[in-house]
């Protein structure tokens, strides 16, 4: 009868599945492996297993003496590991010697030069440098004493993307919520794609319009020191989430059924009593949503803040100071580090908080969504 | 309001002046006159003239696509929401015609309630479906608020059956109570007409006896205008039917003369079952 058949009966349909089936997995697997490598660049760090001393506590031996100390000694002299050590040959670890001589006779005069200050407590808490009267918040890779702490970064990464939400989200939603309600279906047809060409704007341009435009026109306004800011940055990377937050925010309003209107209409509302009673609150969980989605593209971009945040690494809470980011950091000092040094590493440690910030924000997101949806469709009270 | 049309007018010309004793006395409140609507350039009723009588129960029958949800919409303007429609003639409640620019439609909807063909209660709590038009209407002191909320749900035969999960959603009840929502919604604000398009259309025979049952209780207080495909069912409930096809009123008469002894061989053919 040929029941028993199975996928051989539809040979086309069962690889057509398949096929799907791993294109979605590769995406997983991308996601998984860039993950990976991220965090494998900055295991060293994450594990404490990088120095980053600009000198070191043992006293210097001259390339002279290379043969009066023991292999082991001179390997751990060098910090070499055994399979490094073993493929070494006598020139090589007489150069690196004359090298450690070298650093140890320019290696400054400070107090901190011994210090490891790709430890985490350097890396988090706040500490007394030299020439400091208290501890303080630095992020200073290039200097002779390497500062690295990730501090004023986070804050400033969290402070643009807390001014870019707060005036994209209101402005986006009241554009949503009027486009999707409010507006005859002709004007429709000429916001709605206004809007979303937005998005298609490179952020480049994006961060061109807050340095020259916006930097000089809030700056006449507040009347504030430092041009570039938090504040000139927070809206130009406003104008960048907008476009994606509008976008899923009028689709979640737009597939509210119609009849709740109708209904709130029918008892004597209007329509924008209907719109945002009825119709705003029945679309929350796409609306929060919207919202989380544009909270990842404001923390995740960088060119915007690159150029319009003035890239003071600082720790202040001020909206009125120049502030840096995490992602501008990593654009612009990458590509100048040592391969595999520590600025390198902690620069990965860095796109690895990046991706934490951002998956823990989107699972947390994702379970709001979750329970409103719940709430809404009556299946918790 | 204006004050009341005269008793007399009733049936339109052309049109077997009719009704039972219950009718005749009713006075008319809703007076259609001369309703063409085009939506676009297609014309979806034309030249209907038609009074339905205070405090009594209206059926409108008809195949589907013959205009009668589409009339029930001109009684509150729901209308007013499709793009593109376009309304000749006259419709009057208390002589005051409700197409005139000067009307309000909002103050017109908190006087025409209106229950819909698929329940849509809003997906907030019991309660809260209740207290919406409530609020609308001002309605602010949580006591009366509490009072009109369970007078409503009794009025709608519900209040047994939800009165410990007020707070819960209403989309979580079964077709039948969502549907019993709708209707305490509606006539929680005390409206003078209620309009209902098919709202048993999606229900079981009990839940739909039920809502018929409260229909009848209803009409002790509302004036009820109904659309219905079901002919038994206009034929249980409603004291006048009105037989639209093809966007035309082809026989207004009382319920019982229009099932027993229709004047069209058209109203015949329908609620004799030969087509529809």
């Amino acid at each position: 009868m040929g029941l028993e058949r199975g996928y051989r009966a539809r040979p086309g349909e069962w690889i057509a599945e398949k096929l799907i089936f791993l294109v979605s997995l590769t995406a997983m697997v991308m996601i998984f492996l860039i993950f990976v490598f991220v965090t494998r660049e900055a295991l060293p760090i994450l594990l404490g297993r990088m120095s980053s001393a600009a000198t070191l506590e043992t006293a210097v031996i001259p390339p002279s003496q290379m043969d009066s100390l023991s292999s082991e000694a001179l390997r751990q002299y060098l910090g070499l590991t055994p399979a490094e050590f073993a493929g070494k040959d006598r020139e090589t670890l007489e150069l690196l010697m004359e090298l450690k001589q070298e650093i140890a006779a320019e290696a400054p005069e400070d107090k901190d030069a011994t210090v490891n200050t790709a430890a985490w407590r350097y890396l988090l808490f706040p500490y007394q440098w030299t020439g400091y009267d208290h501890p303080v918040y630095i992020w200073q890779p290039v200097s002779a004493i390497h500062k690295y702490n990730i501090v004023p970064l986070i804050v400033g990464s969290l402070k643009t993307t807390l001014v870019a939400l707060l005036f994209a989200v209101p402005l986006a939603l009241a554009a949503a919520l009027y486009v999707s309600q409010l507006a005859s279906p002709r004007l429709k047809e000429w916001i709605k794609p206004a809007i979303e060409l937005l998005a298609g704007i490179p952020s480049v341009v994006l961060g061109f319009f807050g340095l020259i435009v916006m930097a000089t026109f809030l700056q006449n306004v507040f009347g504030y020191a430092s041009r570039l800011n938090a504040l000139v940055a927070g809206i130009a990377l406003g104008l960048a989430a907008l476009p994606v937050i509008f976008s899923i925010a009028e689709d979640a309003l737009t597939s509210v059924p119609r009849t709740y209107t109708e209904a709130a209409l029918a008892l004597g509302s209007s329509r924008w009593q209907a719109a945002w009673q009825i119709v705003l609150p029945a679309a929350v969980p796409g609306v929060f949503a919207a919202v989380a989605l544009g909270f990842g593209r404001a923390i995740g971009e960088t060119m915007v803040v690159l150029m319009a945040s003035g890239n003071a690494s600082i720790l202040s809470w001020s909206l009125f100071d120049s502030t840096r980011t995490i992602t501008a950091t990593i654009a612009a000092e990458l590509a100048e580090t040592v391969f595999g040094g520590h600025h390198y590493r902690i620069l990965f440690l860095l796109g690895a908080v990046l991706f934490a910030v951002t998956f823990l924000a989107n699972l947390a997101g994702d379970l709001v969504i979750q329970r409103l949806k719940k709430r809404l469709e009556g299946k918790r009270s | 309001m204006a004050e009341h049309l005269t008793p007399t007018i009733r049936v339109a010309a052309g049109l077997r002046q009719g009704g039972d004793a219950a009718s005749a006395a009713a006075t008319p409140l809703i007076r259609i006159e001369n309703l063409s609507l085009y939506y676009g350039r297609a014309k979806a009723l034309s030249n209907i003239t038609l009074s339905i009588p205070e405090r009594l129960v209206t059926a409108f029958i008809g195949p589907s696509g013959c205009g009668k949800s589409t009339l029930l919409r001109c009684l509150n303007r729901m209308n007013d929401l499709i793009d593109n429609v376009r309304i000749e003639g006259r419709v009057a409640i208390h002589g005051h015609d409700l197409y005139d620019a000067k009307t309000d439609v909002i103050e017109l909807r908190k006087r025409v309630g209106m229950v819909f063909q698929k329940s849509n209660p809003f997906p907030k709590s019991i309660y809260e479906n209740i207290a919406y038009g409530l609020r609308l209407r001002g309605m602010r002191d949580r006591r009366m608020l509490d009072e009109t909320v369970e007078r409503s749900l009794r009025q709608a035969a519900l209040w047994d059956e939800v009165k410990d999960r007020l707070h819960a959603s209403a989309l979580g009840l079964s077709g039948g109570q969502q549907q019993r929502v709708c209707i305490a919604r509606a006539i929680a604000i005390q409206p003078e007409i209620l309009l209902m398009d098919e709202p048993a259309s999606a229900l079981d025979p009990l839940a739909t006896a039920r809502i018929e049952d409260l229909i009848l209780d209803l009409k002790k207080e509302f004036t009820i205008v109904i659309v219905t495909h079901n002919m038994q069912q206009a034929a249980r409930i409603s004291d006048s039917t009105a037989f639209f096809y093809l966007g035309e009123l082809i026989e207004f008469d009382a319920t019982r003369r229009l099932f027993t002894n229709p004047a069209r061989k058209q109203t015949e053919d329908y609620v004799t079952g030969r087509f529809g």
